[in-house]
């Protein structure tokens, strides 16, 4: 199979639904469906380097995931409170304070990342076993201590006046923020890519996924490596917990494990490693699962995961993923 | 005799719960070519492995000019000096052959320069195809990528497991010529299951079996001992 087969069978799951949906009515739910694939995305794509390069099932992704979104929530909620920039007519105020909740998000999820990796991921490196166990535990601690300083309930998220509502394109209903997790996705997916392919740190990623112990015998300290690439995925995780806490209009503790689930089965379906695979696998959950949770709702998840088996028996190794 | 560059000394090393190495012993001298010999699950990988640090030893010491090196980690010793090409020559398959070679470049400038000329000069196809993927080179070409990268920083002790292993006779001349001309630049350790062609480029040979050092001496000494051959190579 080329490298080009993965995009045309995207190109046909994305195409065969206007056989039984309206032409309008499709546009609507592709617009959602590349949203929800490109907030998948900002997840999956951590995943896939800390495994791709560590070797590491970080099942607490989730709950980096989690935390960002709580820490952007609260920003918002601070810088409304005190300048009122979520309700503000100005577009201006409600960027700043979108940016100010992503930074925060990327922050706390960078420093709990590093924290995690530090302490309890690097001594089980090589341990598939004891890395499940141990950031499943930690999943559970760090979910605990959500409820303690926020609360068990679920929150209302403040959404900025410019991204609420929807544009009528052509008599097509396009929802606001669907349309800006899209352009976040698709910069962070370019700035990844260019970071990767033009940069000495990305081709030394690169080759580490490829194969870290030749890395380190080729005088690189790998571990270093690793810390950066961990806190990267941090940071997308927290950034894509705010974007889905916006997305949902509402946090709540345990919102990283349902999320978890997606990123997984993405970046499973992608390839370990790689980020391009990540993007198109995340697109195609998203298309796939509100394409067939409009024409056979109870069926919606189940979809996702049939397009995983599907993809794994005639690419074992995923759509991008190489053989190790 | 001269004092030697790379010291392993009763060294014992476990893969998980398999004793593997259970006292091996080398004296490598500086400048000459030294292969270490003997029957397949002898030892040989595993003690090149352990010297790279990539396996720890739990008894015994190696030193490389001088220094302990036995606790130290991959990236330390191969930054004192240290070239390593693995069985199966490692190279990064998605990689094309000069992000190949830039990742092993550990500092730009004037010698490097000057380095990456040399090996061009041993190694021409690397120049041809160094916008290719290394992954669809040739078992051969793989070969010569995996020692020019080993060989791009100032090497002074080059380790290469099985440089022969599955080429062709044609391309093993063409590497046992390479491998003589960078001896005047670096001391060589070989491991290598080919005897003619560590026979034409060793200067002195270890043979280990079981986990063990057992004989050493020169390689002529060995070409012309038969019955040693027999007993621990099985020529």
């Amino acid at each position: 199979m080329s490298r080009r087969a993965p995009l045309v069978v995207a190109l046909i799951a994305f195409l065969l639904p206007l056989l039984w949906i309206e032409p309008r009515t499709y546009l609507t739910l592709t617009v959602a469906g590349l949203a929800m694939g490109m907030l998948i995305f900002l997840v999956a794509a951590g995943l896939t380097l800390i495994f791709g390069l560590m070797d590491v099932l970080n099942f607490a992704h989730g709950a980096l995931f989690s935390w960002g979104a709580y820490a952007g929530f609260t920003a918002a909620v601070l810088l409304n409170g005190r300048w009122g920039w979520a309700a503000a007519p100005s577009v201006t105020a409600n960027v700043a304070l979108l940016a100010g909740a992503l930074l925060a998000a990327a922050l706390v999820a960078i420093a709990l990342g590093i924290a995690l990796e530090r302490a309890i991921v690097r001594p089980v490196y090589g341990q598939h076993l004891f890395q499940i166990l141990i950031t499943l535990g930690a999943t559970i601690v760090l979910e605990e201590l959500i409820r303690i300083v926020w609360g068990p309930n679920d929150q209302v998220m403040p959404v900025p006046l410019t991204f609420q509502g929807s544009w009528d394109v052509a008599d097509v209903v396009v929802l606001r923020f669907p349309v800006v997790a899209i352009v976040l996705g698709a910069v962070v997916y370019a700035g990844m890519m260019l970071a990767l392919n033009r940069t000495r740190i990305g081709l030394i990623v690169r080759a580490g996924v490829e194969n870290n112990e030749m890395v380190q015998v080729l005088g690189h300290n790998i571990y270093r490596y690793f810390t950066g690439v961990f806190a990267a995925g941090s940071a997308l995780a927290g950034m894509g917990g705010l974007m889905w806490a916006i997305f949902s209009q509402s946090v709540r503790p345990a919102m990283g494990g349902e999320q978890l689930i997606f990123a997984f089965v993405v970046v499973i379906i992608g390839g370990l490693g790689s980020v391009t695979g990540s993007l198109v696998g995340a697109l195609l959950v998203g298309l796939s699962y509100n394409y067939v949770a409009f024409l056979v709702p109870k069926a919606a998840i189940g979809v996702t995961m049939a397009l995983m088996v599907l993809i794994l028996l005639f690419r074992p190794t995923g759509l991008y993923g190489t053989p190790r | 005799m001269p004092e030697s560059i790379l010291e392993v000394e009763d060294v014992h090393t476990y893969i998980g719960q398999h004793h593997i190495l259970q006292g091996v012993s080398l004296r490598i001298r500086p400048d000459a070519v030294t292969v270490l010999l003997g029957r397949n699950g002898a030892g040989k990988t595993t003690t090149m492995r352990t010297v790279m640090g990539v396996l720890h030893p739990q008894r015994g010491a190696v030193r490389f000019g001088g220094r302990e090196i036995h606790r130290l980690r991959p990236f330390e010793i191969a930054r004192l000096g240290i070239g390593y090409v693995p069985e199966g020559q490692g190279i990064f398959a998605t990689l094309t052959v000069e992000e190949n070679l830039r990742v092993a470049t550990l500092a730009e400038g004037a010698e490097t320069r000057e380095r990456l000329r040399r090996i061009v000069e041993l190694f021409p196809d690397l120049d041809r195809f160094r916008r290719s993927r290394a992954g669809t080179l040739s078992g051969g070409q793989k070969q010569m990528l995996s020692i020019a990268r080993a060989f791009i920083n100032p090497t002074r002790l080059l380790l290469i497991d099985e440089p022969s292993k599955g080429l062709a006779p044609i391309i093993v001349e063409h590497l046992t010529e390479a491998l003589r001309a960078m001896k005047q630049h670096a001391t060589v350790v070989l491991v290598e299951q080919n005897f003619a062609m560590a026979s034409q480029i060793a200067d002195d040979f270890y043979l280990i079996d079981d986990g063990r050092t057992v004989h050493t001496g020169a390689m002529a000494a060995l070409a012309a001992d038969a019955a040693l051959k027999k007993k621990y190579l099985g020529i």
